[in-house]
């Protein structure tokens, strides 16, 4: 059992949790993820790694309420445990050799973001974050990224909060303004990563993203996290989560996505005995 | 002695009926049965049996004590080679093992040794009492992997004197036999029961634990574990680099199975795990984990499931009993048909495979009559879900972090096949992880060398 210590709600629907998992720890590198499973009958849920203490034997997650799963996650108290916490996955990332950089947060993106982030600073470098969110209420982490940006801006979908718009008419702006950005990362929705991709494309600057595919194990045995990278077909768990957004078909993604949208519903809606489901129940 | 030339009968539910439930298919033998066809066994002198079993039962003895009906002896006896017999009997691949060496064969139906085992083990489940654990001084051993051959080798150590630790990555223990084989050819409650006895030997299971993630190789031998056996399987899955093998609809046989087994999805939504079947279902591939697909698909539902196979039905691979299965509940097969892509609608879901059809050519190096293309004979079979079972290769996230194995160009380990022992000193590999994707037994026999040659290795250490 993996205990949570401490909860905190950073936005509506949107929660922190610090869990006690020190040998996870211990390993934690900006990039990792983990897998929990709240219960005997709860889905494998693939988190972000958003932070770790290795001194105090504990890591960060922050989880956005999307679905029956996560919902049920956010339900869980201080005091709490997980029964399953598996970690850390993926590959890190490397965050030497930058000079400057941009970080570019959608929404909950900002929770993967912040351990690359603050990694980069660690290492000297320059970096500019924009917090992208649909409204005010929503932008999460602003005093970390503070804290660490050199500078920072805000945008919103509907301008409650910094620019009305988009986080790429920002970042539109910076990239006319500098033409020494070593690398820009993007970490949001699908849809966000696929146009941050795309202009920074025309820019001629590289970009990393981090896919949010649907996972089962996390471990490459099953292949339902497939995407293809540059015309390979990639396994996002252990090939990345991060890739190179120029290679990245997004639009696949965007579909593989979707994969389960009815049956999250039935779950949602707890009913038994799945449609077409031949198995009888007793 | 019996003049039966036939073996006893199993009962089985009706497939009719079992196509809607993951109940198990087989029934086993009651003991009248069971005595019944111990009696068929010659008792041979020089028992021809044993050659054909990788973990070396003491098959004759154990038989005879069930043709008395002393079951609970018949237990002990073959839990003094075996520790997972239960699963055995059920899923050993007998007539190419035990059963095929068995003397009354040559005229008649062998003895039914694995249906014998089935009967014990079960017998004897809720009443078996482990022995007290043994003192665990000799040493301490680290094993990777809790399928069939990482529990051999630990329950093996065990019993001998050692501290032993399984390191697993899922949160359930088994390994395929957790993962892969389904409920209605093995009860997941067994796979428990069977794991739970190897625990009171004193094993310790850490779930969760991927090496090479949470700790290299190396790190084990720095926590003062002397000897690690690597079981990890052969898990990473192989697709066939189709267009539109991406499509939404499209599964390997690990994904299908796993989000079936261990993650229940057979009961969604009262487990959250979900999966998604459609009406028709094309499963590519002709071995048990194709069989295990195609079955498990039309129990979810599909109003047909098919076996695709570019070859001829007397080269597919499976075991002839699951062929049977499959076929009295209406799997179709599709043989000599090669896919060559799978279409999709606008929103990702599969539609439809094209298909070529194949003809048998000139035989291959495996003596098999390859399989060749007939022109332009392309067909699309209409199906809206696709599921690969074309194979799968040991996965490579431990061998990352521990590049001093040795593996071979199919990326398996390079180990000794009578010890186990691999290129790097204090470190020994059996199973799947090792031969690629083969058998229970076969991963058990190698568990069980591998922890007769790990004893010497650390008892010649510590001289
Ligand atoms: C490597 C990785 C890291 C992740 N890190 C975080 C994190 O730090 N915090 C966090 O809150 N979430 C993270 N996610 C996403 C998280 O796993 C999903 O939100 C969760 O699985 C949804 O489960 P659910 O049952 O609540 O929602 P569902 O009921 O499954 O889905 C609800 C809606 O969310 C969409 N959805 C489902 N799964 C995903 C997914 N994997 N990514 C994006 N949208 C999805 C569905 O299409 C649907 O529209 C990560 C995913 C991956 C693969
Ligand atoms: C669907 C299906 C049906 C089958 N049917 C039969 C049958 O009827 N009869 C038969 O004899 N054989 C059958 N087989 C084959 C048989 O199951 C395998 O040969 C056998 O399980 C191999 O055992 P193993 O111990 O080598 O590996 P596995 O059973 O694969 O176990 C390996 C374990 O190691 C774990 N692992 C992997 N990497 C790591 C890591 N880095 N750290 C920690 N843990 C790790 C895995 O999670 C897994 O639990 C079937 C296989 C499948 C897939
Ligand atoms: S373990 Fe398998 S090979 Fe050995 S006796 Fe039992 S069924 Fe036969
Ligand atoms: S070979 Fe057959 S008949 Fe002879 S001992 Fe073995 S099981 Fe009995
Ligand atoms: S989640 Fe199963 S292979 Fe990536």
């Amino acid at each position: 059992m993996y205990k949570i210590i401490a909860k905190k709600e950073l936005a509506p629907k949107i929660v922190k949790f610090k869990v006690l998992a020190p040998k996870v720890a211990i390993k934690a590198k900006p990039g990792h993820f983990l897998i929990v499973r709240v219960d005997e009958q709860a889905e494998r849920i693939p988190l972000t790694i958003a932070d770790y203490n290795r001194k105090e034997g504990n890591v960060t997650i922050i989880v956005q309420e999307v679905g029956y799963s996560s919902k049920e996650i956010c339900a869980l108290e201080e005091g709490d445990s997980f029964l399953d916490l598996v970690g850390p996955l993926g590959e890190h990332i490397e965050t030497e050799n930058y000079n400057k950089v941009v970080c570019v947060a959608g929404g909950l993106g900002a929770a993967p973001l912040y351990p690359k982030a603050k990694s980069l600073v660690g290492e000297g470098t320059d970096i500019i974050s924009i917090l992208g969110a649909r409204t005010e209420e929503l932008v999460i982490l602003e005093d970390d990224f503070d804290e660490i940006s050199n500078q920072l801006y805000i945008s919103t979908d509907d301008g409650s909060k910094g620019h009305q718009g988009f986080v790429t008419d920002v970042l539109k702006d910076i990239l006319e303004d500098n033409d020494d950005i070593d690398l820009v990362i993007a970490i949001g929705p699908m849809i966000m990563m696929k146009f941050v991709s795309e202009l920074t494309k025309e820019y001629g600057v590289n970009t990393m993203v981090s896919l949010n595919s649907l996972m089962v194990d996390g471990t490459g045995m099953c292949g339902g996290c497939r995407v293809t990278v540059g015309g390979e077909t990639k396994f996002a768990c252990v090939d990345g989560p991060a890739f190179d957004g120029h290679l990245v078909d997004f639009d696949e993604q965007l579909r593989r996505q979707k994969f389960y949208n009815e049956h999250e519903k039935l779950a949602d809606g707890h009913s038994i005995g799945g449609e077409g489901c031949r198995v009888k129940r007793n | 002695m019996s003049k039966e030339t036939k073996k006893t009968k199993m009962p089985e539910q009706n497939p009719k009926e079992r196509i809607s439930n993951f109940d198990e298919v087989t029934l086993g033998y009651s003991a009248e049965d069971a005595i019944n066809e111990a009696k068929r066994c010659l008792q041979c002198k020089n028992p021809l049996c044993m050659q054909g079993c990788p973990v070396e039962i003491d098959i004759p003895d154990f038989i005879a004590l069930v043709a008395e009906g002393k079951f609970a002896e018949a237990a002990q006896k073959i839990k003094e080679k075996n520790n997972l017999p239960a699963i055995c009997g059920r899923v050993c691949p007998q007539e190419e093992q035990c059963e095929q060496k068995c003397i009354v064969g040559i005229k008649n139906e062998p003895v039914a040794i694995g249906r014998l085992e089935r009967f014990v083990a079960d017998y004897v489940r809720d009443t078996e009492v482990i022995e007290g654990v043994m003192k665990q001084e000799k040493g301490k051993v680290a094993i990777v992997g809790a399928g069939p051959a990482g529990l051999t080798a630990a329950a093996d150590l065990a019993k001998v004197g050692y501290q032993v630790t399984i390191f697993e990555a899922f949160h359930e223990a088994g390994g395929v036999l957790t993962y892969g084989i389904p409920e209605f050819r093995l009860p997941k409650e067994i796979v428990k029961d069977e794991v739970d006895k190897i625990k009171q030997l004193g094993v310790e299971i850490k779930l969760n634990h991927v090496i090479g993630k949470i700790k290299r190789v190396d790190e084990l031998f720095e926590d003062g574990y002397d000897a690690v056996f690597v079981g990890t399987g052969a898990g990473l899955p192989r697709f066939l680099g189709l267009e539109g093998e991406n499509l939404n609809g499209v599964y390997s046989a690990n994904e299908f199975l796993t989000r079936v087994n261990l993650m229940k999805a057979y009961r969604f939504p009262e487990y959250k795990t979900p999966v998604y079947v459609g009406k028709r279902v094309a499963v590519i591939g002709a071995g048990n984990v194709a069989m295990d697909a195609a079955r498990t698909a039309l129990r979810l539902g599909a109003e047909e499931s098919m076996i695709v196979y570019r070859r001829a039905r007397e080269q597919m691979p499976a075991r002839a009993e699951e062929i049977h299965h499959a076929e009295a509940e209406g799997i179709k097969f599709k043989l000599l048909n090669n896919p060559t892509k799978i279409l999709g609608d606008e929103n990702g879901f599969v539609t439809g495979m094209e298909c070529i059809k194949m003809e048998l050519g000139e035989p291959d190096d495996s003596g098999r009559r390859r399989p060749v293309p007939i022109e332009d004979s392309e067909w699309i079979m209409d199906v809206d879900t696709v599921i690969m079972a074309i194979g799968q290769s040991p996965n490579p996230i431990l061998l990352k972090d521990s590049p001093e194995i040795e593996t071979t160009d199919w990326g398996t380990i390079l180990a000794d096949d009578r010890t186990g022992k691999t290129s790097k000193e204090g470190v020994f590999a059996g199973g799947d992880t090792v031969t690629g994707a083969a058998t229970v037994i076969q991963a058990m026999g190698a568990g069980k060398r591998a922890a007769r040659a790990i004893d010497e290795y650390i008892q010649g250490s510590n001289k």
